[in-house]
C-alpha cells in the first residue's frame, strides 16, 4: 500500500472510531498536544492508560470475588477508571464507568458484575484499536509521511 | 520589553492519577509554564516546605515560600485535583490558605465531578478557579492574571496587561493579602476589579463567589 492511501486508510479509520463512540473529543485534544518536541505523547498517555487500566480492572475483579464485597472500594476504582478513560476520550469505557458507579451505589451485585463484564469488554474493543491506529501511524511514519489531523 | 514572561512563572500540579499528571503537565507546558507535579497534598505541601510540626515564621516579607528549609524554589500557583485520598484538594486548599507563608499563592482545583456545593466550598475556601476535568487549554489561559498578581518583581508591563486583561473574581479576603509588601506590583489591583464576577464557561458552570 501506497503513502497516500495509508494516509487515506487512517483518516478513515480514526474517523470511524470516532461515529462509533470509541474516541471522543478530548482524543482530539491529545493530538492537539503532541508537536515535534513531543511526538510520543499521545503514544505515550494512552500506555499509561492501558497499564492502569489493567491494574484497575485486576482490583475490580478481586473485590467483586469477595464473600463480603466493598462497595466503597469497588466504587472507587470505578471511579479512577471513569477519570482515566474522560481523560483519553475513551467514550465508550467511561459510559460503562457511570452505570457502574450507579450500581455500586446500589449496592447491586448483580449490576456490579455485569458492568465489569462490559467494561472489560470495551476496553479491550478501545485497546485493540487504538493499537491498530497507532501501527497504521507508525506504517505512514515509516514510509517517510507525515499523520494527517 | 519582550520578555517570556510565562516561563517564569512555576505551577505545582497535583494529582494522585499518572494520566492525569502526564495531561497537565504537558497542558502547563505548552502554555510556557515550569511544572512540577507531585501525586499527593502531602507531597505538594513537602515541595512548598511547609512541615505541620514548624511554627509559621512571623516575617511575612520574605518573597519565597519556604518558612523553614532548603526550598528556593518559588511556586506562582498550585492547581490541585479535588479526589485524592488521604489528603483532599479541598484539605490542601485550607492547609494552603491556613499558612501565613503559602497562604498568597494562588489555588485552583479540578474535579471530574460537577458538585455546585463542592465548587462554592472551594471557591469560599479561597481558590481562584474550578476546573472540570478533562482540563483543557483553553481553562489554563484563567491562570496567567492570578500568577501574575503574586509576581514579586517589578515589570512595568505586566502592570499594564494586568489593567486591561481579563479581571478575575476575587474573595473579599483576598483584598489583605493584595496588601502584602512583597506585592509591589499591586497597585494596579482596583476594589472595583475585586467585585466577583460570573464569567460563563461552556458547560454551564461560572466561577463566582
Amino acid at each position: 500500500m501506497d503513502l497516500v492511501q495509508l494516509q487515506r486508510q487512517l483518516v478513515e479509520y480514526r474517523t470511524s472510531l470516532y461515529h462509533e463512540g470509541f474516541l471522543d473529543e478530548q482524543y482530539t485534544q491529545l493530538q492537539e498536544l503532541q508537536d515535534e518536541n513531543n511526538p510520543d505523547f499521545v503514544v505515550e498517555v494512552v500506555s499509561l492508560f492501558f497499564e492502569d487500566s489493567e491494574r484497575l480492572l485486576n482490583e475490580l475483579t478481586k473485590a467483586l470475588e469477595q464473600q463480603s464485597i466493598d462497595f466503597k472500594r469497588v466504587d472507587a476504582h470505578v471511579h479512577q477508571l471513569k477519570g482515566s478513560s474522560s481523560s483519553i476520550g475513551a467514550q465508550r469505557v467511561q459510559k460503562v464507568c457511570i452505570a457502574f458507579r450507579n450500581y455500586c451505589e446500589e449496592q447491586n451485585v448483580e449490576g456490579c458484575l455485569k458492568c465489569l463484564q462490559q467494561v472489560r469488554h470495551e476496553y479491550s474493543l478501545v485497546k485493540t484499536k487504538l493499537e491498530s491506529m497507532f501501527q497504521l501511524e507508525q506504517q505512514i511514519l515509516s514510509a517517510g509521511g507525515s499523520i494527517p489531523m | 520589553m519582550g520578555m517570556a514572561a510565562d516561563s517564569e512563572f512555576h505551577v505545582l500540579a497535583v494529582d494522585d492519577s499518572i494520566i492525569d499528571r502526564k495531561l497537565i503537565e504537558r497542558l502547563l507546558k505548552t502554555s510556557s509554564y515550569q511544572v512540577t507535579t507531585v501525586d499527593s497534598g502531602s507531597k505538594a505541601l513537602e515541595f512548598l516546605g511547609l512541615h505541620e510540626d514548624l511554627h509559621d515564621r512571623i516575617d511575612q516579607n520574605t518573597p519565597s515560600v519556604s518558612p523553614n528549609n532548603h526550598q528556593e524554589v518559588e511556586v506562582n500557583l498550585v492547581i490541585t485535583d479535588y479526589c485524592m485520598p488521604g489528603m483532599t484538594g479541598y484539605d490542601l486548599l485550607k492547609k494552603i490558605k491556613e499558612s501565613s507563608s503559602l497562604k498568597n499563592i494562588p489555588v485552583v482545583i479540578m474535579s471530574s465531578e460537577n458538585v455546585p456545593s463542592r465548587i462554592s466550598r472551594c471557591l469560599e475556601e479561597g481558590a481562584e478557579e474550578f476546573f472540570l476535568k478533562p482540563v483543557r487549554l483553553s481553562d489554563l489561559n484563567k491562570l496567567r492574571p492570578h500568577m501574575l498578581k503574586t509576581k514579586s518583581k517589578d515589570h512595568c508591563k505586566e502592570q499594564v496587561d494586568e489593567k486591561t486583561a481579563f479581571p478575575s473574581p476575587k474573595q473579599e479576603g483576598k483584598e489583605e493579602s493584595n496588601n502584602n509588601k512583597r506585592k509591589a506590583t499591586e497597585e494596579g489591583v482596583s476594589p472595583e476589579r475585586t467585585r466577583p464576577r460570573p464569567r460563563p464557561r461552556p458547560n454551564g458552570i461560572t466561577t463566582m463567589v
